[in-house]
């Protein structure tokens, strides 16, 4: 898989920005960014997918205003100048959201607001639509948030499904099923989310003892070639 | 307006709604900064001072929104005071102690996007607290939040002596002693008023 990477064209480029985000840098399972929303809401799957939306409009909004601006944007204000941008575009999620479902808005309350303060979004806006075309921050921005909902999503329905036996409000199990209060709590975020990253962590040292195994069996190939 | 008194208002932004336990408020600094006693500490102080001053700010430009009917540039406004607040503080301790400017390295200037400071300024809006409340309730925000910082710190200074499994090591292992952290936290809830 590393050498299709590898010998992808120029052309293929776009595509490349798009997938990034989705797995091999996803936001949340490799870089560890963002992770206040990502603990906070997602203590039922449908408050996980709002959430992952709200994000993914404003990551993509922002991106697309900072990268047509980066030529007037000069360095020593740039922070600034992107914080702004991104809390012009969560101002207008909060009110769209409040105008959509009232009780949404309860339900994630102060969550929407801080959507500003979410290291991912000052992150893209820094290290990718600062220094490229409109169009591949827009790739760029769609990848990174919808892998950002995908994190989201598969936190809010572990913690759903374990701490209330439900999946988008859809009972699971009949009555026989005790529910995990501790789940939906607080410390049942930090647990899922641990849980996740020790998945992640385990899969990757096996790709990697994998990718070891190969290239030690190419090596001996390589010897027998030349003897 | 909101007629709390202040020990309660303290107790519960320290102990019981733990900014960090219990609202998962400023999770980057407390998983980033957490592994060495003395730079938790400092952090933590430095938290403090900048919830403090931007606590004060925000009450005043919301009691300014609300005057000229404006209340759709609240979080503009928090957002701006908070980042020049921090380039102050910023420049205050690399003026007085070069030494903790190195320590904390990229994790200061990012205080601006700790999302406990907006989070602060946020929540005593919601509830209406007048000055002395917006006082009390960032200093035991940020108490509450050295407290934590501190407690992590100084469990992951043991952990470095122990035995563990290599999968385990990093984040994920801090994310499960802040789980456990977070249910000791919860045997506060019965301090409330």
């Amino acid at each position: 898989m590393a050498s299709d990477a590898d010998n992808r064209g120029a052309g293929e480029q776009s595509t490349d920005d798009f997938i990034r985000g989705l797995w091999k840098e996803n936001p949340v399972f490799v870089q560890v960014l963002g992770m206040c929303p990502v603990l906070a809401v997602t203590n039922s799957a449908m408050n996980a997918i709002a959430m992952g939306l709200a994000t993914l409009f404003v990551l993509v909004m922002s991106n697309t205003v900072v990268s047509l601006l980066r030529r007037f944007i000069t360095k020593q204000v740039r922070i600034v100048t992107f914080i702004l941008i991104i809390a012009t575009f969560v101002t207008v999620v909060d009110y769209l959201i409040a105008a959509i479902s009232i009780d949404l808005h309860k339900a994630l309350g102060a969550f929407i607001s801080l959507i500003v303060v979410n290291c991912l979004i000052l992150g893209r806006a820094e290290a990718f639509a600062s220094k490229n075309t409109v169009f591949r921050s827009i790739l760029d921005g769609l990848g990174m948030s919808i892998g950002f909902a995908f994190a989201l999503f598969c936190l809010g329905s572990v913690r759903e499904i374990l701490g209330n036996g439900t999946l988008l409000g859809a009972n699971l199990f009949h009555d026989e099923f005790q529910p995990w209060v501790v789940m939906i709590l607080p410390s049942g975020g930090f647990f899922t989310l641990a849980g996740w990253l020790l998945l992640f962590n385990k899969l990757g040292q096996r790709k990697v003892r994998a990718q070891l195994q190969r290239s030690d069996s190419d090596a001996e190939l390589g010897e027998e070639k030349f003897a | 307006m909101s007629d709390e008194p202040l020990w309660s208002i303290f107790i519960g932004a320290s102990l019981i709604n733990n900014f960090v336990l219990a609202y998962f408020l400023g999770i980057c600094p407390f998983l980033g900064v957490s592994g060495k006693l003395q730079t938790a500490t400092r952090m933590g102080l430095a938290v403090t001072f900048v919830m403090l001053v931007s606590s004060t700010c925000a009450f005043g430009i919301n009691r300014l929104l609300i005057a000229i009917d404006a209340p759709f540039l609240r979080l503009i406004s928090f957002i701006a005071v908070i980042a020049s607040t921090v380039q102050l503080v910023e420049m205050f301790i690399k003026k007085f102690s070069p030494t903790l400017f190195r320590a904390l390295g990229i994790f200061l200037p990012l205080i601006t996007t700790n999302c406990a400071i907006l989070g602060l300024a946020l929540f005593q809006t919601n509830k209406g607290y007048g000055f002395a409340q917006c006082l009390v309730y960032a200093v035991g925000a940020g108490a509450g939040f050295t407290l934590a910082l501190v407690l992590m710190a100084g469990l992951r200074e043991k952990l470095e002596l122990a035995l563990l499994p290599d999968v385990i090591r990093g984040t994920a292992l801090t994310l499960m002693i802040a789980g456990l952290l977070s249910i000791c936290f919860m045997g506060f809830a019965g301090l409330g008023a």
